[in-house]
């Protein structure tokens, strides 16, 4: 008994601060979201404020923001499926045809830009697309005659930033999963005479869908959620769910709105995480 | 796979590689540029970053940002190895449930977590500032300390600890002389992960920033929605050496997707 106690005093005492902590900084601040999105305004300053479910009919109510959803969605599949495309034959060819300190260099350096800083690689895009920019100097390298090009503050700028933020995340849970795979089995499947299509529909494919998964799970959910990247390589063209909670939060500041809003992207997360969680399970842990 | 193959997938890589350093080298190239209106061909001179040693904005910022990178380590490597080492050692009835709670400020969008703090923190008094930041940098990196520092634990067992109890050693000992040097690659691995999630986090910052406290991130935003300058590119040259050099000796410490 007395050892029993000791332990659960140890869990408690190894346990306790970590999660006191997230307690504090994010399950209480959701669940203070959650209330705030029920109120006319926020009663802060002395403000008084009553419950109403105003916040939630407007986003119903008025088409503004259904499309801006359906922006942000339609941005998050676009930026998806480039990645996929892209990132998987990449993490193919390089997990199953690359060998040695090639691999391991090609892989650091594929994943390196991934952990550095998101704003600073979105501004160096500026200095690609602007106006007078790289793309621009090429163009007219090759062409002195052209009209001047910028594809700044457009949507496939927009496009561009976030598959260069992403794509390294795509190659390396799809490489892990990839990876993993014995060669011994596409052996076996190339004996069993399977030409190279059908080792891959049959075999590789299917062995590496949990890899493909989470990382389709986990660019397309960032990149909803995304402001900073369409504020400054779209630009007008940019306006996003994202961009419009930011707004709520620093210039009109309506929080009531903007923690509705906020909680609709949660719930549009949620429903992605339940439909995928079978899938998942038990893979996020390898990353 | 035959010759031409081996080609196409080393041209294929090669241009996947050059997408993604390509915009960070013009980038770093017009840092050193002297034309403030970005013109070519370049004319070499680091003006630009002469220029930050007199930008006591950018200076502050530049110290608040350090600071608080080194008050996260700090906080969030000691909080996350104690819960890492009770996952190795314990297994407890809701661990599954705590295990799954590291999820959500990893996966939900920065955005909804920032906004979130902004609102609860200013409602109980908390309020905004460094202080305020602190507290959100440190639940970032938590789940990625308790991960990494976990990942360590998990290839070595507790066999060693048992083995020094046996021989006499008590519980200080043990973990002073066993444990601590056998997960010491793992938590100086996850220390230099907790600093680099706090110097490049941006968002978190961005909503608990009061007028007149920012870190560099925050004020690289302001600085690119009023314009481009040079001087932009020169701080910017600086936090991506930081950032890739941290992670560089990250994967030396620790390899990505666990020790083979």
């Amino acid at each position: 008994m007395m050892q029993e106690a000791r332990r659960r005093v140890a869990i408690g005492f190894l346990t306790a601060p970590a999660y006191l902590w997230l307690t504090v900084t994010v399950l209480l601040p959701l669940s203070a979201m959650l209330f705030f999105s029920f109120l006319t305004v926020a009663p802060i300053g002395g403000r008084e404020a009553q419950l109403t479910t105003e916040q939630y009919l407007t986003f119903i109510d008025k088409d503004f923001y259904r499309t801006l959803t359906w922006r942000s969605l339609r941005l998050g599949f676009d930026v998806t499926l480039l990645c996929v495309l892209i990132g998987y034959p990449a993490a193919l060819g390089l997990a199953k045809h690359v060998r040695g300190r090639w691999r391991e260099a090609i892989f650091l350096l594929i994943v390196l830009p991934f952990w550095s800083n998101a704003l600073v690689r979105t501004f160096s895009w500026t200095m690609v697309l602007r106006e007078g920019g790289f793309l621009d100097r090429i163009i007219h390298w090759f062409s002195p005659d052209a009209p001047p090009f910028s594809i700044l503050f457009t949507y496939p700028a927009i496009l561009l930033g976030l598959v260069h933020s992403f794509l390294p995340y795509v190659i390396l849970t799809c490489y892990i999963s990839l990876e993993a795979i014995d060669d011994s089995l596409l052996e076996a499947a190339r004996s069993l005479g399977a030409n190279a299509l059908q080792m891959f529909a049959r075999v590789m494919l299917p062995l590496s869908l949990p890899g493909l998964l989470a990382g389709v799970i986990l660019t397309f959910i960032p990149v909803i959620g995304s402001f900073m990247e369409p504020r400054i390589l779209g630009g007008r063209a940019g306006i996003m769910l994202g961009t419009v909670i930011e707004d709520q939060f620093t210039t009109v500041f309506n929080w009531p709105r903007g923690a509705a809003l906020s909680f609709i992207m949660l719930g549009i997360v949620l429903l992605i995480f339940a439909a995928s969680a079978p899938l998942l399970r038990g893979r996020l842990k390898g990353l | 796979m035959r010759g031409f193959g081996i080609w196409a997938i080393r041209l294929y890589l090669a241009l996947l590689l050059l997408f993604l350093y390509l915009p960070i080298a013009v980038m770093v190239l017009l840092a050193f540029n002297q034309s403030p209106l970005y013109e070519l061909p370049i004319v070499w001179d680091t003006v630009w970053f002469q220029s930050l040693a007199h930008n006591d904005r950018l200076i502050r910022a530049g110290l608040n940002s350090v600071g608080l990178a080194l008050a996260n380590t700090a906080i969030a490597t000691a909080l996350g190895t104690m819960t890492a080492i009770a996952f190795a050692r314990y297994s407890f009835r809701g661990k599954a449930l705590l295990e799954l709670l590291l999820f959500p400020p990893i996966t939900i969008p920065w955005l909804i977590i920032g906004t979130s703090m902004l609102i609860f923190f200013f409602w109980i008094g908390i309020g905004r500032g460094l202080h305020a930041m602190l507290l959100g940098h440190v639940a970032l990196s938590l789940p990625y300390v308790i991960m990494v520092v976990g990942a360590r634990l998990k290839g070595h067992g507790s066999a060693l600890e048992e083995a020094a109890a046996t021989l006499g050693a008590s519980p200080w000992q043990a973990f002073w002389r066993v444990s601590l040097p056998v997960m010491a690659p793992g938590v100086v691995a996850a220390s230099l992960f907790a600093f680099a999630v706090s110097f490049d986090q941006f968002v978190i910052s961005y909503f608990l920033a009061p007028p007149g406290v920012s870190t560099l991130p925050v004020e690289i935003y302001a600085a690119i929605r009023k314009g481009f300058t040079p001087e932009i590119n020169a701080i910017s040259t600086i936090i991506i050496l930081v950032s890739m050099g941290l992670m560089l000796l990250f994967a030396r410490l620790y390899r990505f997707g666990g020790e083979r």
